[in-house]
């Protein structure tokens, strides 16, 4: 049996948001309706590479509906239920935009906790098999099984409840919010398997970006290019971390780089500023600098002094006081950094960098070994284990 | 094929031979240390023996139970006294005797000076499900 191959899955999956959405126009419960387009999928993959279709959209829903009908057929069957249903497919609605969205809402819906909202949106908008999540995010495939389905008669529950109240533009713009943050986490926390989440995360933020006129989508979207721009120069072969000032800046994707700009200058001229154009911005000034000493650290500086006025969080002020030890020098940065919570991760690894810069080396390598015992990942740790043991040889070596 | 756990401590194991903290070595050492620990798992991976690898963080604390309706009792951090987890790796192999080889490998991973830490390991066997033949 032949399979498509890679480039043909992604847009293979591109379908499945409207296909899920037909199928719920006409009257299928989502849970059902989800297994229903994954059961079309699997059969396009085999059925596609010998004889692609015509109409991709048309055979995906006829397959997806004939299986949902099978489904809940059995379904029926099983709890000795009578329900009957019309074995020609209704004339249901034309997939449309505010189809995908809703979708989207639905699956970052709010009584969902994030990692289950995540493991939906990559199920039901992305496409993904339970399994491909499941070793995206390291555990098992039947926990993810259920994860996704409690997900889904959460989601199914909700949307049953919502049918019978107006939604207000208030309920969208919240609904929004909750999408990205789901979206971010995608782009964020992809761990491992053959799906590069990241990737993902962009394609669905795309999407949603033409399907919602909101600049703080954009800015997510321009945010996650310019990080993925820089992605592979961030970490050596054997998975060792590279810093921002010692990456080879030539391997940077400036096709990336450029698409991003672009984006985030656009939301910007809106004049309706939100965190993630903020990120985005902060994340551009660094992708435009051609190499560390040129980087504009004041204007990163005032941009993390707009990011505080949406998020004031301890991370933020950490990140900040970096970038205030870089415009200003390190005391300044040590002064900034003298605000920030103690207990935030990766607070040591700034205080070593800044007390180094500063010329306290013996207290820099005490720091980088605290920072290490408290790495939150084990690159980071072996990162600072390197930066206290280089500190340490140099010490040595002026005794 | 049996199971077996190789545990590794932050404190609580006897001394190493080889004593020295890691941020004191010199970054070479640290680099040929971090090297051999990434080329044994993937060795035994490919050797169809590994099945597993986590690091734990040093930090932590101890929870328990205290009653209905009342949240649980949280102490922590850990007194400098307690017996302390680094990470573990499980391998599934024909022997006892091959676990503790294979123990003792991981064991002279290069330290201070690239001489071998000889750290000392933990290695406990798993139980089993019960086999199908019993007499």
């Amino acid at each position: 049996m032949t399979l498509l191959g890679h480039t043909d899955q992604v847009e293979l999956r591109r379908l499945v948001p409207r296909v899920l959405s037909v199928l719920v126009g006409r009257g299928a419960d989502f849970a059902t309706a989800a297994d229903a387009v994954q059961e079309a999928l699997i059969r396009a993959m085999s059925a596609w590479a010998d004889e692609p279709p015509t109409d991709p959209t048309g055979w995906l829903i006829t397959v997806a509906w004939r299986a949902f009908l099978d489904m809940a057929r059995a379904e029926a069957a099983r709890r000795d239920r009578e329900v009957r249903f019309d074995a020609e497919p209704p004339s249901g609605p034309v997939p449309s935009a505010d189809d995908t969205l809703r979708l989207y809402f639905l699956c970052a819906h709010p009584d969902l906790t994030s990692s289950s909202a995540v493991a939906l949106t990559l199920r039901a908008v992305g496409g993904l098999t339970t399994r491909q999540i499941a070793q995206a995010y390291l555990v098992p495939e039947a926990t993810m099984a259920q994860r996704i389905s409690r997900a889904k008669r959460i989601v199914g529950q909700a949307g049953a409840d919502r049918a019978t109240t107006d939604r207000t533009g208030q309920e969208q713009a919240g609904d929004v919010r909750t999408v990205m943050r789901v979206l971010y986490l995608v782009f964020n926390e992809g761990y491992s398997g053959d799906v590069d989440l990241a990737a993902e995360a962009i394609r669905l933020t795309r999407q949603l970006a033409t399907l919602i006129d909101d600049p703080e989508v954009h800015g997510l979207l321009a945010l996650m290019l310019l990080h993925q721009a820089r992605r592979r120069s961030r970490t050596r072969a054997d998975g060792s971390i590279v810093p921002l000032a010692e990456q080879d800046r030539s391997a940077w994707d400036t096709a990336l780089i450029t698409e991003g700009i672009e984006i985030v200058h656009a939301a910007l001229a809106r004049d309706r500023l939100g965190e993630y154009q903020a990120q985005a911005a902060i994340a551009a000034l660094h992708a435009d600098a051609p190499n560390v000493d040129d980087t504009d650290w004041v204007q990163i500086v005032e941009w993390y002094d707009e990011l505080l006025r949406f998020t004031d969080t301890p991370i933020v002020r950490l990140n900040r006081a970096v970038a205030v030890g870089e415009a200003d020098g390190a005391p300044a940065g040590l002064a900034a950094l003298a605000e920030v919570d103690e207990d935030v991760p990766r607070r040591d690894a700034v205080a070593a960098y800044l007390r180094e810069k500063n010329g306290q080396l013996e207290l820099a390598a005490h720091l980088y070994a605290l920072a290490a015992r408290n790495a939150p990942n084990l690159a980071e740790r072996d990162h600072q284990t390197r930066q206290a043991a280089r500190l340490n040889q140099q010490l040595h070596d002026r005794r | 094929m049996a199971k077996y756990l190789l545990l590794k401590h932050y404190r609580g194991a006897p001394a190493p031979i080889n004593n020295v903290p890691m941020d004191q070595w010199e970054p070479d050492e640290v680099e040929a240390h971090i090297r051999y620990m990434n080329d044994f798992a993937a060795r035994l991976e490919g050797t169809g023996e590994f099945i597993d690898g986590q690091a734990l963080s040093p930090n932590g604390m101890w929870v328990r139970s205290d009653g209905e309706g009342r949240p649980p009792v949280v102490d922590g951090p850990f007194a400098e006294t307690k017996d302390l987890i680094a990470g573990w790796m499980v391998i599934d192999v024909d022997s006892e005797a091959r676990a503790i080889e294979l123990a003792g490998e991981l064991s002279a991973a290069p330290g201070a000076g690239g001489r071998p830490i000889h750290e000392w390991l933990e290695v406990r066997p798993f139980l089993t499900a019960p086999p199908t033949v019993t007499q």
